[in-house]
């Protein structure tokens, strides 16, 4: 299959190159021909009616005698050139000259024939070919001045002869160019073909070859290097995921298949027996709202959840979490205190957001030492952003860590043993991506402090 | 109360009958959409019980038919599509209240009695008592055995709420939502926090328990029931 695909466009893209630049040639040598021996030729015919504008003048001045004399001189001065010369009577019989007889062509409206000669200036059959131009003097005697051609025609056959080889040659060469740079382009593409073929079937970890000649090609293949990475990342990442709830359920669901095993236990008396199935109750409601909580993290980060933005206050918003979480600061001792500058309305889900600030004063609150002290604060350090800052006096998160507590079930060795699921921050930061909020982590020695940035 | 269930999951409606059922309700049962619908209108119900996803006709179109036709009935959506945007598709549609599934059964029937008197009672109260505890929504006082019991405006709420609902369970998403007014999952008993306080105010000092825990389920505010 891909070598048919590659084959044809092989031929096709070779074609269409052969096609230009033979195009391209035959234009050029066209232009050539015409340069030359059309040059050649108006050359000749320029200078036959300059000789023949001198003998008319000539004859005019000096007569017949001056004439015949001038063409004698120039026939004995060069008796091999190609010149052709012929004066007659009014009757038409041979005065003098190098052609034996007056052609019995007649010469078009500009005086000219075509002649054709044997080499010693007998009009012929075949042999050379010649041109002349008639003319008639006063009196009735007439001149012919030409020129043997047949100089300019073996030049012209030559020129035409190498144009023609030359046009043979560059078809050659375009064809073969053509598939040479067809199979090049194409031995590219089909190795592109042939790597994504290698990783469809499996072998996730190849990579389109690049050969560092910076052309779209090699783009193309970068870019789909850059995808393939992100799909890599992608699918360790749901791996991983998939991998983490395995894990994480199966220990709430052997706990609650033991609970339920000891339920069936016929010694147990009434009052005992329906503890246990109470408690099985609490550990599938705990499970059920773990999975609530992924699939509302799932749903967020497909981006399913716009249509429910609004104008909303996040001072507004601010008040009431704060006001929601202070009983629990108070029976733990701890002071929450808060601070806030009034900041515009921004369009966002009230109720994502709010969850979002509930998850994060739950941990600065839950990973507070009791008596400790959590501060919240809301700043609009420039127009266009707004801060949320929430510090807490915890442990902190150790600056190689910060980037995978977001990940869903990560939780910190000294934190398995609060309550939690692992997945408060991941919603957080889904619902802060919905937003385009930022979240920065910084450590602060004590504890730790969580900003998200607003565009205002 | 004649409730209508629409529901085409057999399972879960099977459980809905019955637990509605122990709750004394009459229930009857469709799987199907339009038969749901054509019930709907044909016979009259005090309440309706409509899951979203249904063959032949979907749950908001059935809501929207019997609220096009000018039927006033509460409607309780059932959905697998928990999420806030659905939710809002569903009381846009018309609906008076919505629940994500699962749900524990307690939380349908605190939601079922809540919309049950929300339809039947239209008084609007000022004032409310439950054994010589008052509050008054106007002066925003709140009395037990005559003395005045200072509140903050949340607490004030909060007891408002479940006095109003008094004799009726009310589950701890009810409360989030009524008076707090956010859907959203809160990680801790935070609830439970704020009840506790409210039991500091209005209880602890008093013989008589009014604010009770209903195991499994929520709070309830009610004169305690000997056993």
């Amino acid at each position: 299959m891909a070598i048919r695909l590659s084959g044809s466009t092989t031929l096709k893209l070779a074609l269409l190159y052969l096609l230009l630049f033979t195009g391209s040639v035959l234009v050029l040598s066209g232009f050539l021909y015409w340069a030359t021996a059309g040059y050649m030729e108006r050359q000749t015919r320029a200078t036959i009616e300059t000789e023949i504008q001198g003998l008319s003048e000539r004859y005019e001045q000096t007569g017949l005698a001056g004439l015949s004399f001038t063409i004698n001189q120039r026939l004995k001065r060069n008796p091999t050139s190609a010149s052709i010369y012929l004066l007659t009577d009014p009757s038409g019989n041979r005065i003098l000259g190098n052609l034996d007889r007056w052609p019995k062509i007649n010469p078009d409206a500009q005086g000219w024939v075509e002649l054709w000669l044997s080499s010693d200036k007998v009009l012929d059959d075949k042999a050379h070919p010649a041109r002349a131009q008639l003319f008639t003097l006063r009196g009735g005697f007439r001149l012919l001045v030409g020129r043997d051609m047949e100089y300019l025609r073996s030049i012209e056959l030559l020129i035409l002869e190498a144009l023609g080889w030359g046009i043979l040659l560059t078809t050659l060469l375009g064809l073969a160019g053509g598939l040479w740079m067809g199979r090049r382009f194409l031995r590219r593409v089909e190795q592109l073909d042939h790597t994504a073929q290698e990783i469809m079937a499996g072998d996730m970890n190849r990579r389109m070859p690049l050969r560092g000649s910076d052309d779209e090609l090699d783009s193309l293949a970068r870019t789909l290097n850059r995808m393939l990475d992100r799909i890599n990342e992608l699918m360790i990442g749901v791996k991983q995921v998939s991998d983490n709830i395995a894990h994480d359920m199966r220990t709430p669901l052997s706990r609650l298949r033991q609970t339920l095993e000891s339920a069936q236990d016929n010694r147990l008396s009434q009052p005992e027996q329906q503890l246990r199935v109470e408690q099985a109750v609490q550990e599938a409601d705990h499970l059920l709202s773990t999975f609530n909580a992924l699939l509302r993290i799932g749903n967020i980060e497909a981006r399913h959840q716009r249509q429910a933005f609004e104008q909303l206050s996040l001072n507004q918003l601010l008040d009431d979490v704060v006001e929601l979480y202070e009983p629990i600061a108070e029976d733990r001792q701890q002071l929450i205190e808060f601070e806030q500058v009034s900041v515009p309305a921004i369009q966002g889900d009230r109720n994502m957001l709010f969850q979002v600030l509930a998850n994060l004063l739950d941990n600065a609150l839950k990973y507070s030492p009791e008596q400790g002290l959590i501060q919240v604060t809301m700043t609009q350090p420039v127009a266009d952003r707004i801060e949320i800052s929430i510090r807490d006096s915890g442990p902190g998160i150790p600056a190689e860590l910060q980037d995978k507590v977001f990940q869903r079930f990560y939780r910190m060795e000294k934190s398995r043993t609060t309550p939690g699921n692992g997945l408060g921050l991941s919603l957080v930061r889904a619902v802060c991506d919905l937003h385009n909020i930022k979240i920065q982590l910084q450590n602060t020695a004590p504890g730790m402090e969580i900003k998200l940035l607003i565009a205002a | 109360m004649r409730i209508l269930l629409i529901e085409d999951d057999t399972t879960t409606a099977d459980f809905i009958s019955r637990s509605l059922k122990e709750a004394g309700h009459n229930v009857q049962h469709c799987t199907d959409g339009k038969d749901g619908l054509l019930t709907a209108l044909d016979s009259p119900f005090e309440l309706m019980i409509v899951d979203r996803m249904l063959p032949s006709l979907d749950g908001l179109s059935i809501i929207r038919s019997v609220r096009g036709a000018d039927n006033n009935i509460p409607i309780l959506v059932l959905s697998a599509l928990g999420e806030v945007d659905s939710r809002v598709e569903g009381l846009q549609a018309g609906a008076d209240d919505y629940l994500a599934k699962p749900f524990a059964c307690s939380e349908l029937l605190a939601r079922i009695d809540a919309l049950a008197r929300r339809g039947g009672g239209a008084q609007e109260a000022t004032r409310f008592t439950l054994d010589d505890l008052e509050i008054d929504l106007l002066s925003h006082e709140v009395r037990r055995a005559g003395k005045l019991i200072p509140m903050q405006a949340r607490e004030f709420r909060l007891l408002e709420y479940l006095m109003r609902h008094q004799g009726q369970v009310l589950t701890r998403t009810m409360l989030l939502e009524n008076v707090w007014d956010y859907h959203f999952d809160p990680q801790t008993n935070i609830i439970d926090v704020h009840i506790s306080r409210l039991r500091g105010k209005i209880d602890r000092d008093y013989d008589t328990k009014l604010l009770h825990t209903v195991r499994g389920a929520g709070y309830v505010m009610r004169m305690p029931v000997s056993e």
